[in-house]
């Protein structure tokens, strides 16, 4: 399989792809925006047949649509929201068809170019393409990591972060941008209709896995990585469409973790050990003595120790089965 | 007189077609701990987020330790605590990571967290009391400790003055008493404070004076014992009612 140059670049796409993705999909998570990706494809789509119908390159063309997609949506929302959601729709539908009417219309556009920019093919990636696609994905990548506390913050609570003097709509339109670049370094490898599946489900299994912002991030991007890599092979043995495939191998991934976490959350819930409920809380000035215990403080309160744990307190046993403890019952 | 931390001159915010607060005068200086009262639809709200460019300013002038500009504009010196029953929870994150969002201002967009910072932000969170749960999502955390996490957030900037819209709202006891410890602490370490609030009694022990707005002005400004003599003077309708009934007394007018 390596020794195909085609195959090559197309896992090289492929973790490019499941790099930037799932890194950038995170904060659409978080904005509640998670269809964003979507409709940005959609409007990339009118891009690429507008460079087959001129015979400009498709990825430029649709570099530019997507791009200016990605800042109307955020104008758009900035407008306030009556209308709003209309006007994207208007967007957003207006793109895909006019791409396959003028994707019909071009004499190189072939019903099979149509599917394989729509669903993703192996074969599409040329040499000079992945030089482009790779500048543009490192675009994306540094960008967003030098920015992720700014995105994270602007994400978490606007108003605050508009209080505390942040750029909060420059950072918006960037995001929006960043996210209409991977849309079309994705669109090769994944199609523009299911982009937006690879920037959204690896942060849904990364949500299970991680235990803070931080955490999310990476399990979502050693995800993304893992699913383009194990799409990409299976759709090079079974033949099928690689973006299609690559979104099923995520569904997957999504769903066994659920699966398997549901599970460990039951049998977590069982050994957990809540104090009783008492109105004051634990803390240096509570009168109560304080034990360091492994990582944590505890309390001494009449006579067992309490322990922080989410928005209450738990029974923790003595020093003795300390180990046991740490392990078991609590994290 | 020292400069005020931030004074607001004759200013008006609103909306296109309504004048919500109306030429309106209000300094807080360093060390004051203000209680900005007054019914609900009054303008408090309006007020805060006025202050920090978040409602436009339809005219007068704000200065911040004497320098023109809003309070995002000097955003080193004001720290916000907005008014939220709970924090956006749509992705997984800690309260160290939601507190730490009050250093970005003090830093260039392109360096990442330094020791110092990391340092402060640790502080802040002790500070409120939640040392114990830093590294604990906030989705898991009650009401009354997500307030908390919001004003460790805006501690964390090291602010002079710190502007609260209504922090013990809808907070159940236990919380309540730990927000009052904190804000007693805070007052006690030299940081002014400008508090909407419907529950003077829960701040009782730490406002050193009290701002009362009634339909975008301020009718009354002075010592809590000054508040108190007014109270017991006036006889008309809203203030009989006292400031536990704010909404009974405008909804009956």
């Amino acid at each position: 399989m390596l020794a195909l140059d085609f195959m090559r670049q197309a896992l090289v796409a492929a973790v490019l792809v499941g790099i930037a993705a799932p890194m950038i999909g995170v904060f659409l998570v978080q904005r509640q925006m998670s269809l964003i990706g979507d409709g940005i494809g959609h409007v990339a789509l009118a891009g690429v047949a507008a460079g087959f119908l001129t015979g400009t390159m498709p990825l430029v063309t649709a570099l530019t649509a997507a791009v200016a997609a990605g800042a109307a949506v955020e104008f758009i929302r900035l407008r306030g929201r009556t209308g709003g959601d209309l006007a994207l729709a208007v967007m957003f539908y207006g793109g895909i068809a006019l791409g396959v009417v003028l994707m019909a219309l071009s004499p190189t556009g072939t019903p099979a170019n149509l599917t394989a920019y729509l669903f993703g093919s192996l074969l599409t990636t040329s040499s000079g393409d992945l030089v482009l696609f790779a500048v543009l994905a490192a675009l994306v990548m540094g960008v967003t990591w030098v920015l992720r506390p700014r995105f994270f913050a602007v994400a978490q609570d606007e108003e605050y972060s508009r209080a505390s003097g942040l750029p909060v709509t420059a950072l918006n339109v960037l995001l929006s941008v960043l996210t209409a670049v991977t849309v079309v370094v994705s669109m090769r490898i994944i199609g523009l209709l299911l982009i937006s599946a690879l920037m959204i489900l690896p942060n849904a299994t990364g949500q299970l896995l991680g235990r803070s912002f931080a955490a999310t991030i990476r399990w979502a991007v050693a995800i993304g990585v893992f699913c383009a890599l194990v799409g990409v092979t299976t759709s090079f043995y079974a033949g099928t469409p690689s973006g299609a495939t690559i979104v099923l191998v995520a569904i997957v991934c999504f769903l066994v973790t659920a699966a398997v976490g549901g599970l460990r959350a039951r049998v977590v819930r069982a050994q957990h050990e809540r104090a009783e409920r008492h109105l004051h809380e634990h803390g240096p000035a509570c009168g109560h003595p304080a034990v360091p215990h492994g990582d944590h403080v505890d309390y001494l309160h009449d006579g067992h120790r309490h322990a922080a744990h989410a928005d209450h307190w738990d029974e923790h046993a003595d020093h003795a089965d300390h180990t046991h403890v740490d392990e078991g019952v609590h994290r | 007189m020292s400069t005020p931390l931030i004074a607001a001159r004759a200013v008006s915010f609103g909306y296109d077609d309504r004048v919500v607060v109306d030429r309106l005068d209000l300094s807080v200086g360093v060390g004051e701990v203000v209680a900005l009262l007054g019914p609900n639809g009054s303008g408090k709200s309006t007020l805060v987020k006025g202050l920090f460019g978040l409602v436009p300013r339809l005219g007068g002038t704000i200065e911040v330790e004497g320098k023109v500009g809003d309070a995002s504009t000097h955003h080193a010196r004001i720290g916000y605590v907005p008014q939220r029953h709970s924090l956006a929870q749509s992705v997984r994150s800690t309260v160290s990571e939601v507190v730490a969002a009050g250093r970005l201002p003090h830093r260039p967009w392109w360096q990442p967290a330094t020791r110092s910072d990391r340092d402060l932000v640790a502080r802040a969170i002790e500070a409120v009391g939640l040392s114990d749960r830093a590294h604990a999502e906030v989705s898991t955390l009650s009401g009354g400790q997500q307030r908390r996490v919001l004003i460790a957030r805006a501690l964390a900037g090291q602010p002079a003055l710190l502007v609260m819209d209504e922090p013990t709202a809808g907070v159940d006891h236990a919380s309540q008493v730990v927000l009052t410890e904190v804000l007693g602490r805070l007052a006690a370490s030299g940081t002014a404070m400008l508090v909407v609030t419907h529950e003077l009694d829960v701040l009782a022990d730490v406002v050193t004076r009290i701002v009362c707005l009634d339909a975008g002005h301020i009718d009354f400004d002075g010592s809590p014992g000054a508040y108190a003599a007014h109270l017991a003077d006036a006889d008309h309708p809203h203030v009989h009612a006292g400031h536990h009934h704010d909404d009974d007394s405008t909804g009956g007018r």
